[in-house]
């Protein structure tokens, strides 16, 4: 992960058409960029309605807020496993890894709900990752295109050879109309989380309470899944996360403590 | 490479003067009077993409076509010490700052020195910030979308 993204003179980016798309899902905006010379075809337009459709459906299955989700209704017994959508078994065993792979710092099963008065099982630290990465399935198919999802500040990109990297500025927790750090990426994923997080708290799942050591981490890597929950496992652990993820293969996190310092693993890109 | 060079000078001159800032109101009584931006030798960029992003690379010898890695000024001798800034640079915009070098000689230097690095390093983000072309953060809701950096950046583009 170290060294410059770029190893030669890349074209200006501004000669390069440019075209964004955004809609509301999961209570959040979900943006796709793209960058490329046939951006009006219909293609596009089927491609881009097809990411947007996959997080839709993703929402359906998963939603914490929607009493009919098939999370909602497996978790109150109105829905075996085996009839729910296929995908609730596939996220159910991808947190049961991460609880595993982050040394039990992020851990799906007993989170609280929304009203604060019970713990459930909350797949959502996961499942945005799980979803974004599974809709930009239908982008890698667009030749000489470079694209960029943004799904409520967890980001997903990709320039092909001969096109400039993603620009992704880090926003600073203490003012989110400035950036922290700029980073260049060609691709791969830049996700970050914070103490607090669409109103609510990452749970130090350990102490059983909202964790406050850090404001917030963002982690690059090759996947978003994963660079997601391990930025949301980071939280919760705190300071110390960086000497856990500074082993992890393929990832780096940048971490701003409670005081406001920014602190990093040794490979972090610029 | 004019421009980083301009920028690394008026850098330079910067940090010097928030060395001096810091240094006049602790009331150790510098008696020299030369102004603070006299004591600072032009700087210059010597060494070419160091093909490594890592704060304090040197320079590889390479030309600066390409304009990407890692720059180094010339170390400036000021009253406090010596001070070195070196800049990396990915597709023509500086991503990070550094000072490998900076004056060290009393405890309160190290302080100066965590207080000064994060303005500069602001400074240098902010003034390129328009040219970001998505942003990573933890507060990105559909609630407070429309005052979002994300939400400009999408209107940009927006078809």
């Amino acid at each position: 992960m170290t060294g410059p993204i770029m190893s030669t003179r890349m074209p200006e980016t501004a000669a390069i058409p440019r075209r964004a798309w955004v809609e509301q899902i999961m209570g959040l905006p979900v943006s796709i960029h793209l960058r490329g010379a046939a951006l009006g075809s219909s293609r596009v337009e089927r491609q881009i309605a097809a990411v947007f459709a996959d997080l839709r459906h993703a929402d359906r299955v998963f939603s914490t807020y929607r009493e009919d989700s098939d999370l909602s209704r497996w978790e109150r017994g109105a829905l075996p496993l085996a009839d729910a959508d296929p995908t609730l078994a596939v996220v159910m065993e991808l947190c049961e890894q991460a609880r595993l792979r982050t040394e039990g710092w992020f851990d799906a099963r007993r989170l609280p709900d929304r009203r604060g008065d019970r713990l459930r099982y909350d797949p959502s630290g996961l499942v945005k990752g799980w979803a974004v990465k599974r809709a930009a399935r239908h982008l890698t198919g667009l030749v000489e295109t470079s694209w960029c999802i943004n799904a409520g500040g967890d980001v997903l990109v990709y320039a092909p050879a001969g096109q400039p990297p993603w620009r992704v500025g880090i926003e600073d927790p203490a003012n989110p109309a400035r950036v922290l750090r700029i980073i260049a990426r060609a691709g791969g994923a830049v996700a970050t989380s914070g103490a607090t997080h669409r109103g609510a708290h990452i749970i130090d799942p350990y102490a059983g309470r909202a964790a406050t050591a850090v404001r917030a981490v963002t982690v690059v890597g090759p996947d978003l899944m994963w660079a997601d929950v391990y930025a949301t496992a980071a939280v919760a652990r705190g300071p110390q996360a960086l000497t856990w993820l500074a082993d992890v293969d393929g990832y780096e996190a940048l971490l701003v403590d409670r005081l406001g310092a920014v602190h990093s693993t040794p490979g972090w890109p610029g | 490479m004019r421009r980083i060079t301009l920028w690394l000078l008026s850098t330079v001159a910067a940090l010097v003067l928030l060395f001096s800032y810091h240094t006049s109101t602790m009331g150790t009584g510098g008696t020299e009077s030369s102004p603070v931006a006299g004591a600072v030798p032009r700087p210059a960029v010597t060494g070419g993409p160091s093909g490594d992003d890592g704060a304090g690379s040197v320079g590889g010898g390479t030309t600066g076509q390409q304009g990407n890695g890692t720059y180094r000024g010339s170390v400036v001798r000021t009253r406090w010490g010596p001070i070195q800034v070196t800049i990396t640079v990915a597709s023509r915009k500086i991503t990070n700052v550094a000072v490998p070098i900076y004056p060290n000689g009393n405890p309160r230097d190290e302080e100066i020195n965590s207080y000064a690095l994060p303005i500069l390093r602001q400074a240098t983000l902010d003034a390129q910030s328009a040219d970001i072309d998505t942003v990573s953060g933890a507060t990105v809701t559909s609630d407070g979308y429309h005052e979002s950096l994300q939400a400009a950046i999408d209107a940009a583009h927006l078809s």
